[in-house]
């Protein structure tokens, strides 16, 4: 932070976060007192969010890049949102033994996110005691909202037989994936307890989220594994383009659209009826670290790409059709083709809401792009959703001579947060 | 111990005065302040005489190079410092400054010895002193005894150290290596406020500073370390070292009981303990040679311990949630601890290199479980 900066004014930390969440939520750069424009901007996104939510989905215009998601609902945000640009995933394994413990964490979490995902700093920033390390690390102040969302979810081990005393609360359709053919999963980039999913359109913005509740959490949590994506690889906004992965290939046009609350409700909200009522509204989240073969895939022809895709490189139309978005005609792809056996008609209907970002963890030590894709798919029951699809195209897909899965957990996804009075987990922990 | 950079940090933080840099808000006002005008030949200071008490130094750097400022004590020891003051930009630094004879030293690129200023702070002796509550005088005298103490311990054992070396008794020196250095270990962030002791005896090869040649300017327990377990023999010049490190350890003694110690430096001392542990121990970079790292490890947590401990009836009183919070996390880092040793009361621990990637991952959970609310130590003291 620069001199003017510190000088135009304090951070407004500490009065009622979620009047400013539910309403128009300020930028930190309106909060430090810079007034004007990103306060307007704030407002006006805010205002749009809040139309569409009565639809059923908190969708931002994705222009509004600086704005504020909200961060109460009915479902949690991040799944339905459109998609942002940044990811930074976290697995968490809790370490206390103690549940009330564990639920004071979740609430400390539920309030510091709903400070943040406002724009605003966890606690004091240059303005608390000098002997102490301030409260929130800084690294996020002036910078907006950037359309912040943090969803947590709860994995297999939190259900464990005298762990929390939740043994019997553990939903069914929360299953320990199979090994699926091909996999090389390393554990320490797999499973955890808690996982908190922050997407943003400033990278800073959604790393410094997840070190504050890392922060937060010391002691009771400790981070398992992380992964930062960048490049949104599929989008949840049909008017938008669909972007392209690291093999340069548009994949994931037939993806849910976050409007389409008809489709949201058959496969990505778990319902009422569907056994655990605590989950209601919640959903069930997979995210698999797949490696891409990059310097191989470099070298493959043209038309041998194409046809491991089942789409052209230039729009993305599918086979024998010139627009992305016209409808696929499989029987025209390859058998083995990626888009043909991910497709809901080759897995008897399946279909997950996917959000995957692409990484770029540097090279490893054979000189090799440590790179792919950070894949991650909500839906309502993972027996119907995920696992389908996937034992179709670990079995078949040509893709597989180019990418492996190397990192695998799922999670249970609670509802939204509905209130100032409501935290993560609240129905499950009642 | 880390390398020389850090160390100065490590040194400011150690030393007697409550320091505070930062923002301009939090100031004693700008009429009060001493102005130093930094230039790549010149360290200018508006003036040479100011009270005793909160000091605010405005420094403008209107070289050409980076530089650094310095307020030291007349025996060099560091009272604050602030670092990395680009060209054409400014910077503020306030202190705690009690009555004495000070220098104001500018760094021009960072290098040297730099261009000092003497200046006096003149006034009543010791103005934060005589606000402090008799428990915090009580774990002041209590710190003070507990430091002169363990170098008097350690004496005995580094002499133990040196005489296999000078013997030639490879196996013996390699036996007495890791017990000499708990004394050491258990206080280091008071002996590096020494500033010049902890290069001599502590530092490691990567430590050294730009220009320093390993095989003259290389001194100290790791550089005999290489010797015993990287090359497996003592020559003539371990022997000389070994005479070295002897001497200069001689002199922390002699020094330590005239260290400034105040409740903050206390309690910053045992977050510094901790980091010592994140950042050197846990991944096994202090003892690379010797793999004796558990035994540091455990002797780093023992101070931070003794630290906390001295300082828990003020804590209790200003912050009852975090000695809570802190009797549990030293508890389960030394029960994690005491995994790796046989026997509770020998401080025979596994060799580092045994000790795999997933237990180091928990010992390294365990102490960020405990050095984020000793973060806040400080703060609950100086309430």
């Amino acid at each position: 932070m620069t001199e003017s900066q510190a000088a135009a004014g304090q951070p407004q930390h500490d009065g009622d976060a979620s009047s400013a969440a539910a309403g128009a939520a300020p930028s930190r750069r309106a909060v430090l007192g810079w007034g004007g424009a990103g306060l307007a901007l704030g407002a006006a996104a805010a205002g749009g969010a809040a139309a569409a939510f009565g639809g059923g989905t908190d969708m931002v215009s994705a222009s509004a890049a600086g704005a504020a998601v909200p961060f109460h609902g009915e479902h949690q945000a991040g799944i339905a949102s459109a998609v942002q640009d940044r990811l930074h995933f976290a697995a968490f394994d809790v370490k206390t033994k103690d549940r009330a413990e564990l639920v004071a964490l979740l609430k400390e979490w539920t309030a510091a996110a709903r400070l943040m995902t406002a724009g605003l700093p966890v606690g004091d920033v240059y303005e608390g005691r000098p002997e102490a390390p301030p409260t929130d690390t800084g690294e996020a102040l002036g910078l907006k909202p950037s359309r912040l969302t943090l969803t947590v979810g709860f994995g297999p081990g939190l259900f464990a037989k005298d762990r929390f005393g939740l043994e019997g609360r553990r939903p069914e359709a929360l299953v320990d994936l199979e090994l699926f053919p091909g996999d090389n999963l390393d554990p320490a980039r797999s499973g955890g307890d808690l996982c908190v999913q922050a997407c943003a359109d400033d990278p800073q913005v959604a790393v410094h989220a997840i070190r504050q509740l890392a922060r937060i959490g010391f002691g009771r949590v400790a981070v398992r594994w992380s992964q930062l994506g960048f490049g949104k690889t599929s989008s949840t906004t049909p008017d938008e383009q669909t972007p392209r992965n690291m093999m340069g290939f548009k994949d994931g046009t037939r993806n849910v659209s976050g409007t389409d609350q008809a489709a949201l409700d058959r496969h990505v909200w778990v319902g009422a009826g569907d056994g655990s009522d605590w989950l209601t509204g919640g959903s069930y989240l997979v995210a698999r670290r797949i490696r891409m073969n990059i310097e191989t895939w470099d070298r493959t022809p043209l038309q041998e790409q194409e046809d491991i895709f089942g789409r052209d490189k230039g729009e993305g139309a599918p086979v024998g059709k010139s627009r992305e978005r016209d409808e696929p005609f499989l029987k025209a792809m390859k058998p083995d083709s990626h888009v043909r056996l991910a497709h809901p008609d080759s897995n008897n209907g399946a279909t997950i809401l996917r959000r995957g970002y692409s990484f770029t963890d540097g090279t490893d030590g054979l000189g090799r792009l440590d790179a792919g894709l950070f894949f991650l798919a909500y839906q309502r029951d993972v027996r119907t959703g995920f696992v389908p699809i996937q034992r179709n195209l670990a079995k078949s897909d040509v893709l597989n001579e180019y990418i492996q899965h190397v990192g695998s957990a799922v999670f249970a996804v609670p509802p939204g947060v509905r209130d100032k009075d409501d935290w993560w987990g609240r129905a499950l922990f009642a | 111990m880390r390398p020389a950079r850090l160390t100065v940090a490590a040194a400011s933080v150690a030393a007697a005065l409550t320091v505070a840099t930062g923002c301009s808000q939090k100031s004693t006002g700008g009429d009060d302040a001493i102005r130093v005008a930094a230039s790549d030949s010149a360290c200018e200071v508006s003036k040479t005489e100011f009270p005793a008490g909160k000091v605010q130094i405005d420094v403008e750097n209107k070289g050409s190079k980076v530089t650094e400022v310095y307020v030291l004590f007349p025996d060099a020891r560091i009272v604050t410092e602030r670092e990395n003051i680009g060209p054409g930009t400014k910077a503020s630094i306030t202190a705690e400054i009690k009555a004495g004879d000070y220098e104001i030293v500018c760094k021009p690129g960072m290098k040297g010895d730099g261009i000092a200023q003497k200046v006096k702070a003149t006034g009543a002796q010791g103005a934060a002193e005589e606000k402090r509550s008799p428990e915090a005088d009580a774990a002041v005298t209590a710190y003070r005894a507990y430091v002169v103490a363990q170098a008097e311990e350690t004496l005995p054992k580094a002499q133990a150290f040196v005489d296999a070396v000078k013997a030639g008794d490879v196996e013996a020196a390699k036996k007495a290596y890791a017990p000499s250095r708990i004394g050491w270990e258990r206080t280091e962030p008071v002996a590096e406020s020494f500033g010049d002791i902890d290069p001599k005896v502590d530092v490691r090869e990567d430590g050294l500073e730009a220009g320093q040649d390993p095989a003259k300017d290389w001194t100290g327990w790791h550089r005999l370390e290489k010797s015993l377990w990287a090359e497996n023999k003592i020559d003539d010049n371990d022997k000389k070292l070994a005479d070295t490190l002897i001497a200069d350890l001689n002199e922390w003694r002699k020094k330590v009981g005239e260290a400034e110690i105040t409740p903050t430096s206390i309690a910053n001392g045992a977050k510094e303990l901790l980091d010592e542990v994140a950042t050197g121990k846990v991944t096994g970079e202090e003892e690379r040679y010797s793999h004796t790292d558990l035994v540091d490890f455990k002797a780093n947590v023992e101070g931070a311990q003794k630290a906390y401990e001295l300082l828990k009836p003020i804590a209790e009183k200003n912050d009852p949630e975090l000695s809570k919070q802190l009797d549990t996390q030293f508890a389960a880092l030394n029960t994690l601890l005491d995994k790796y040793r046989a026997d509770q009361t020998s401080y025979e621990f596994t060799s580092y290199d045994k000790v795999g990637e997933a237990e180091r991952k928990e010992l390294s959970d365990g102490v960020n479980a405990l050095a984020e609310p000793l973060s806040k130590l400080a703060a609950a003291v100086a309430k």
